[in-house]
């Protein structure tokens, strides 16, 4: 079965990606490495809900900033150390996004309903998180300094590195089983025909709901990671929309519903952005501008995702086709 | 093992079903047929749990399924088709079928084992890795099958599974039927090729305007005259016998 290939495949594919530390001298090297399975874990958080489940959120930082401010203010106010921050943060990510789910999927609501729906719950956590005083409200939360691993902050990024390389790897394995479970032909069933679903015996809301809180679980550690590693945030950061969308655009691009699409998307919009912002210098909104260019250019000559591009070889990266064959 | 009783559902002020009751004995192959709009899909949908009944019950198997989700009922061993194919576009049949067959099976491969074993009964067997959107019309009706069928059902009910098929795609598919319910499955069909339901069905229900206004064995049922005014009009039926009174003294 090529599944066991997939794994295999997988978990090459991280070993190589863990060479990056030895390998790799310069700082800002290492830091690009780190920001591209930083992005990865997003996109691959929203693909299991918008790939997998074909529930499109827009507002992924709903689970993103969850994650990130509970990992910060437990820290602050609580003194409770970020390992289990990073816990508590996931935890509490899946259950804004059950609490999401609950409100949408419940109603039977689908497509842009769902969209706006989870948009709207991002921006109410955004006004919320500025007008209350234990995140900082508008000025936003520091995490004063402490370079130890005991406090989930490293001295120099290969710590980073190792931390969200596991982190990735955690949410890949889980999607590579979703590849291989009833559990995602399932969700995969309910995304592409819901009435067939069910009338075949799939409990469809216990599904969504359960893509949902896998989704906000891996969405809420990306944040908590993100908190760790910039020691920094505010509100827009948190729970603006530019992580729903680097959320949302990462599979998209690289191909949603497939294992590997995230990895790539990631890779390649990131990539992108940086050396745009190498010859254009630091313009605001500069790496939007290149996700959309890329964005419609995927859309109207590879709607499947650059992962099409692989063909033959795609299907050993995870597409769909080739999971089960 | 089917016992419906009375069963109503409005749309706006349309009666589409109207206190239909019938029951299905186990092992059986029956059939309900009824001219466009009868309120036989309606019907399906009712006992499966995709609309709510505004009234009469259901019981399936000893227990009252009345207000159970859909998912619950096909896990209860009730399973429908769906009249306009609803395949898993982008999947393969393979992938299609093993979805039905995950209600019993947990295991992925089990599942999948399973699928290829169900489309070799249905025919489908040389199809297995094909795109399900790239079947004919007749591949998806037996995909529909497939699938209903891999969650080892008790009951299932085949919405206008020949609707659309050809002659000899039906001839094919007719002795597939038989199999099934040789295999131990209750059958509960709706149908309008009158070929088939003769062929099949030991006994069957006619439904018009949301009421069941003749029952019994197919060929008693294609000779009652309520049902044959049902299907060509009022005054068919006295037209027709008179016509075929005529018909000797023509010879
Ligand atoms: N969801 C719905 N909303 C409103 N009206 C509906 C709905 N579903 C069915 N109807 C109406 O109910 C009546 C019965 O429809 P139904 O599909 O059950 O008929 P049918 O006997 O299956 O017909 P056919 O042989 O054409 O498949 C029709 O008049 C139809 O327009
Ligand atoms: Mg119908």
């Amino acid at each position: 079965m090529i599944n066991r290939n997939q794994l295999l495949t997988l978990l090459i594919v991280f070993a190589i990606i863990g060479t990056a530390p030895f390998l790799i001298t310069r700082e800002s090297t290492l830091n690009t490495v780190i920001l591209i399975l930083y992005v990865a874990l997003l996109g691959q958080a929203w693909n299991i809900l918008g790939g997998y489940g074909g529930q499109f959120s827009f507002g992924h930082a709903a689970f993103f900033g969850t994650g990130a401010y509970s990992v910060a203010v437990l820290q602050l106010q609580y003194g409770i150390n970020p390992w289990i921050g990073l816990f508590i943060g996931g935890l509490l990510a899946m259950g804004v996004a059950l609490f999401i789910g609950f409100a949408s999927f419940r109603y039977g609501l689908r497509g842009s309903y769902f969209a706006l729906v989870t948009l709207a719950f991002a921006e109410v956590l955004r006004i919320l998180s500025n007008s209350v005083s234990f995140t900082g409200g508008g000025v936003g939360i520091l995490i004063p300094l402490s370079r130890d691993p005991a406090n989930m902050q490293f001295a120099n990024n290969v710590g980073y590195f190792w931390l969200i390389w596991a982190l990735c790897l955690a949410c890949f394995l889980t999607v590579w089983w979703l590849g291989r479970s009833r559990f995602g032909a399932w969700l995969q069933a309910v995304r592409d025909n819901e009435d067939a679903a069910r009338a075949l015996g799939v409990d469809v809301f216990a599904t969504k709901m359960k893509a949902a809180a896998l989704s906000g679980f891996f969405s809420g550690l990306a944040g908590v990671f993100y908190a760790q590693f910039y020691l920094y945030l505010d509100p827009a950061i948190a729970y603006g929309s530019a992580v729903s969308i680097e959320s949302l655009l990462v599979p998209i691009i690289g191909g949603m519903g497939t294992l590997f699409g995230p990895l790539i998307g990631a890779a390649v919009t990131h990539l992108l952005a940086e050396t745009t912002r190498h010859f254009v210098g630091d313009v605001p909104g500069i790496a939007l501008a290149i996700y959309g260019l890329l964005l419609i250019l995927v859309v109207m000559f590879l709607p499947r995702g650059l992962i099409s591009i692989f063909g033959r070889i795609g299907g050993l990266f995870g597409s769909r086709r080739a999971a089960d064959a | 093992m089917l016992e419906v009783d009375g069963i109503t559902k409005s749309f706006g002020g349309l009666k589409a079903v109207d206190g239909v009751s019938l029951s299905v004995k186990q092992g059986s192959l029956v059939s309900l047929i009824g001219p466009n709009g009868a309120g036989k899909t309606t019907f399906f949908a009712l006992i499966t749990g995709f609309h709510r009944p505004d009234g009469g019950t259901v019981q399936f198997d000893g227990k009252n399924i009345m207000g159970a989700k859909p998912s619950d009922i096909a896990q209860a061993g009730m399973v429908r088709t769906f009249q306009i194919v609803q395949p898993f576009a982008g999947q393969t049949v393979r992938e299609n079928i093993a979805v039905g067959a995950h209600l019993r099976h947990a295991s992925r491969r089990d599942a999948l084992d399973r699928a290829a074993e169900v489309a070799e009964k249905v025919g489908l067997g040389d199809r297995l890795d094909m795109d399900a959107a790239s079947l004919t019309v007749a591949g998806r009706k037996r995909l529909e099958v497939a699938r209903a069928l891999a969650t080892d059902p008790k009951l299932v009910l085949f919405d206008e599974v020949l609707a659309g098929l050809n002659p000899s795609e039906i001839r094919d598919v007719i002795p597939v039927i038989r199999a099934v319910r040789d295999s131990g499955v209750t059958i509960l069909l709706i149908e309008h090729v009158m070929q088939a339901v003769m062929q099949l069905s030991e006994y069957t229900w006619v439904l018009n305007q949301g009421r069941l206004i003749a029952e019994g064995p197919p060929r008693a049922v294609a000779a009652d005259k309520a049902v044959i005014e049902a299907y060509l009009g009022p005054g068919m039926a006295a037209r027709l016998s008179a016509q075929a009174k005529r018909e000797p003294a023509h010879a």
